[in-house]
């Protein structure tokens, strides 16, 4: 295989996927590498799925500049990439007397911050707004440019368009250390060999500390594994449209209750420190902490109606902040350190590190323009990345029509939220092949409904099978050792999967 | 096999319910009946219960699951009954209009002149019981590893643990040991057994699998796949006992928590649902709040046995079959009213042959275009003139109406529709 490139991307998570997204604009070679069986699955596919308006970093700070530009970005991004995105609006809601001026030092960050469009609502107005609120609410910070968005089909679609412009995608590919000549990075190990480039690109989320290390960067920096615990409700019970954020406390934003692109409500997350960066464990203490979190905002919340539950982490890194002389210690860091020659450097992207992924990409281009990277604009870059059918989202006549031109669409295996196998069979031949069950669950929203999977698992499993030509034993959940099956039965003939 | 786009009874779901009311609507008259099945094959959730214990009261034998579904199936073919397999029903509307998406047959609406439900139940799963801890491959509900056993012919796991002790889950904890696998033990957080006791005797003591009353799951143990489980006791009021912790390694944890009536179809009609059983609210018909849409089996209430599911599902088609005798006979008697010369609409659009007898019906309509001059005003049938008036003038502006008296009932009756003529008295 041709291993050398210009660019070589370390980390398959949004920002990674962005970052290759927008090289993909120029005339040059881009390896994207990732460890996991798909793009998109650490802290990208367990988030609160927001995008956020920019009151809450502080003023001076990279999370504040990249939130504000980042999220003056998504309409564009939506747009070009077709992935689900809605400009709602959030609320940060007070209750009680005593929260109101807690507003107003989020109003004034927002100020600072240059975040348009927010207005200070009173009690009774936010009352008109959202039927379900505390009766006690004393007030709201209204940001309007707030967003939700579908944060797995992001990362998808932003993947996709790179590849569809020339991008080299791998999955299970680990990165383990760098090639050097000299002070120069010339390309980096993994797992499945050596692959050369002019630069690398450090986007390795929580593990990106681990990466600086190993290019003698910042030994200092180290990234804190910020667990967050989220509860997902049934649809059909519990109706949430708005995005509703208590005020937040020194823990971080605090525990909110949203309506997603999806229109389930989603509750969370708490905020606890964790030493191992891989154990997205629920625990019972959290799910507590979430209730009476909730409950606090919304009370008469259906809590018989949560259907499914996931942590994610949070890389809290201890970055300087950007702008020197403010006293802030978890800021970002996107750089190309001076002590090394062929490296930009990136570390501690959490929230809002989804809304600031498409301005993180446009800065590290910057950075490398600055490096004096020539960067010519390719003449036939496409910014677009086609839309496939969602079939649970068509209107009668266009599902009529869809089932005509591929009868496959009209055969609906997640029976909750009814996706189609059409669209489970193009996702698994799509630009980034899904060959995992998760893969297709997070492009496709299917087995995300109240049963959780247990009518179409099997289906998906054979599926996968057939359009792979493997045995159901190889699928998997999610890569690694997560597979289904571990042997036929006894004295059983397999038919052909169907 | 056509697919028609009316049927007088329409059955959702092909399982025990849903084949015992399409049979006994058939049987009571209805003349055009469909069941339509998700599934490939007809049966339902029977199809993976290949152990005996079904049919006791029905056929006074003791049968295995697909053999009870097959009588079933035999006897529905044999009447003549449509089936629509591998479709799902996407949408369902009070004015029993189903829209249903199939590869074979695409995306069509169908009109019902009545419907069961008999969707039956789903299990619940682990998020629903707030099980802590990883999230591995390697927990699932046990009925779907029934089926992953039964019908797929694959093992989901080699060392089992199963919490709760509901029917399905002891069912599995005997069939997993038959195909080879250890079943370690079977949790169950309440002091009492939530299944049967005859599948406690046969499903667990009989093959030495222990059972722990007060038990429950307090962790997931695994990255990738399930590598142990922690239990634990509980007390009355399922706090966990501290101390009692027990790290028990599995790579499978199965889920026998309960059972849930099936019903967001349902809601989707405008059905009425009990938040006790999960199900709708029927009376004595099987007949929800929404008229001619009736309901049986495990979509009302889950059952124990199948053979009530079976009578439940009689119940129901019986009645469903009357509801569209019904509705057939009352709209026989309706003819449809229609402009005729001169005339743009009528309101009303159809009328009762029989709507004479209880008084006079007036015709209200509007002209489509102007008439300067004395005109007719005329209600016929195919054959005679029913009734006709003078007027100065005909002007769209201005609604004409028409009282048909109860004397015109005998003609009423003899038509096969009202046409509305108004035409200038020059053109006689």
């Amino acid at each position: 295989m041709q291993n050398k490139f210009d660019y070589i991307v370390i980390g398959g998570g949004v920002v990674g996927a962005m970052i290759a997204r927008w090289l993909s604009r120029y005339e040059a070679k881009t390896l994207l590498i990732e460890k996991e069986a798909d793009i998109g699955m650490g802290s990208s596919s367990a988030n609160t799925a927001i995008v956020h308006p920019g009151y809450d970093p502080l003023p001076g700070s990279l999370k504040a500049l990249m939130n504000v530009r980042g999220n003056q970005m998504w309409d564009q991004l939506a747009g070009d990439l077709n992935f689900p995105f809605e400009r709602r609006g959030d609320f940060v809601v007070a209750v009680g007397d005593e929260e109101v001026p807690l507003l107003d030092r989020l109003w004034d960050q927002g100020k600072k911050n240059g975040v348009p469009g927010m207005k200070m609502l009173d009690g009774p107005e936010m009352r008109s707004r959202e039927r379900d609120i505390n009766p006690e609410v004393s007030g709201a910070l209204w940001a309007t440019t707030g967003g939700v968005c579908d944060p797995f089909q992001v990362t998808v679609a932003a993947a996709e368009s790179a590849v569809l412009n020339g991008v080299t995608v791998l999955l299970e590919t680990a990165f383990e250390d760098f090639l050097w000549e000299g002070k120069q990075i010339v390309g980096i190990k993994t797992n499945r060999g050596d692959y050369f480039a002019r630069w690398t690109i450090n986007s390795a989320g929580i593990y990106s500390d681990e990466v600086m290390h190993k290019a003698g960067v910042r030994p200092e920096f180290f990234i804190k594994a910020r667990r967050g615990e989220y509860f997902i409700f049934d649809r059909a019970e519990v109706q949430i449209h708005n995005v509703l954020f208590p005020v937040p406390s020194s823990r971080g934003k605090g525990i909110l209750v949203t309506g997603t692109v999806h229109e389930n409500t989603i509750v969370g997350p708490n905020a606890n420190i964790i030493d191992d960066k891989e154990d997205t464990s629920m625990t019972k203490e959290g799910m507590d902490e979430l209730i009476s979190g909730a409950q606090k905002l919304v009370p008469g919340l259906n809590l018989k109606a949560s259907i499914a539950n996931f942590a994610g982490m949070r890389p809290m890194g201890n970055g300087p902040c950007y702008t020197p002389g403010i006293e802030y210690n978890n800021d970002y860091v996107i750089e190309i350190p001076a002590n090394v020659e062929g490296f930009v450097n990136l570390g501690g992207i959490e929230s809002p590190g989804l809304t600031s992924a498409p301005a993180i990409a446009e800065m590290v281009v910057e950075l490398l323009k600055d490096a004096g990277e020539e960067m010519l604009v390719k003449k036939d870059w496409d910014p677009i990345r086609p839309a496939r059918p969602h079939f649970a989202h068509l209107s009668h006549q266009e599902r009529q029509l869809l089932c005509e031109v591929d009868p496959r669409f009209g055969r609906v295996i997640c029976r909750c939220e009814n996706i189609s196998e059409g669209e489970i069979i193009a996702e698994i031949h799509a630009p980034i092949p899904a060959k995992t069950y998760d893969a297709i669950k997070r492009r496709t929203w299917l087995g995300t409904g109240r049963c959780q999977g247990g009518f179409d698992m099997t289906r998906v499993v054979n599926i996968l099978a057939r359009e792979l030509g493997v045995s159901p034993l190889e699928i998997t959940k999610r890569g690694h050792n997560s597979q289904y099956l571990y042997r036929t039965t006894k004295n059983v003939e397999v038919p052909d999967a169907h | 096999m056509l697919i028609k786009n009316k049927y007088d009874v329409v059955v959702i779901g092909g399982g025990p319910g849903g084949l015992a009311a399409a049979i006994e609507a058939k049987k009571a008259g209805a003349e055009d009946v469909l069941v339509i099945e998700r599934d490939v094959e007809l049966g339902g959730i029977l199809l993976q219960c290949i152990h005996n214990g079904f049919g006791l009261q029905t056929f006074k034998e003791d049968l295995p699951g697909p053999e009870y579904a097959q009588r079933f199936i035999n006897e529905a073919k044999s009447l003549g009954i449509s089936f629509l397999l591998d479709a799902m029903v996407m949408d369902l509307t009070s004015q029993r209009k189903l829209y249903v998406s199939s590869q074979d047959f695409g995306y069509v609406e169908i009109d019902a002149l009545a419907i069961v439900l008999a969707m039956g139940c789903r299990e619940k799963t682990r998020p629903q019981v707030r099980i802590p801890g990883t999230r591995p491959n390697g927990v699932f509900t046990a009925g779907t590893a029934q089926r992953w056993v039964n019908v797929e012919g694959y093992m989901p796991g080699k060392n089992f643990v199963i919490l709760g002790s509901g029917d399905i889950g002891m069912i599995m904890a005997r069939r997993l040991t038959f195909e080879g696998a250890h079943v370690e033990r079977v949790l169950e957080i309440q002091s009492y057994l939530s299944g049967l006791s005859r599948n406690y005797v046969q499903c667990l003591e009989d093959w030495d699998i222990p059972l722990q009353l007060q038990h429950t799951v307090k962790r997931i143990i695994g990255k990738n796949r399930v590598e142990a489980i922690e239990a634990v006791a509980v007390d009355s009021h399922w706090n966990y006992i501290p101390g009692t912790e027990e790290i028990i390694p599995c790579d499978t944890l199965l889920l026998s928590v309960g059972l849930i009536p099936e019903n967001e179809l349902s809601k989707k009609a405008g059905v009425a649902l009990d938040p006790v059983t999960g199900g709708p609210y029927v009376d004595e018909k099987f007949q929800t709040n929404i008229p001619g849409i009736f309901a049986a089996g495990n979509v009302v209430h889950v059952y124990d046995l199948v053979d009530y599911v079976s009578m439940a599902g009689v119940g129901a088609g019986k009645s469903a079959a009357d509801f569209a005798l019904a509705e057939k006979e009352r709209s026989a008697r309706y003819i449809p009213l229609v402009p005729g010369k001169n005339v743009r609409y009528i309101v009303p659009h159809r009328l009762d042959k029989q709507a004479l007898e209880k008084g006079d019906v007036s015709l209200q309509m509007r002209v489509s275009k102007p008439i300067e001059e004395d005109v007719w005003l005329e209600v016929r049938n195919q054959n005679n003139s029913i009734v006709r008036r003078s007027e100065r003038y005909a002007r769209p502006g201005e609604m004409v109406t028409i009282v048909l008296k109860p004397n015109m009932a005998t003609e009423l009756e003899k038509s096969d529709s009202l046409i509305v003529d108004i035409y200038p008295k020059s053109e006689v």
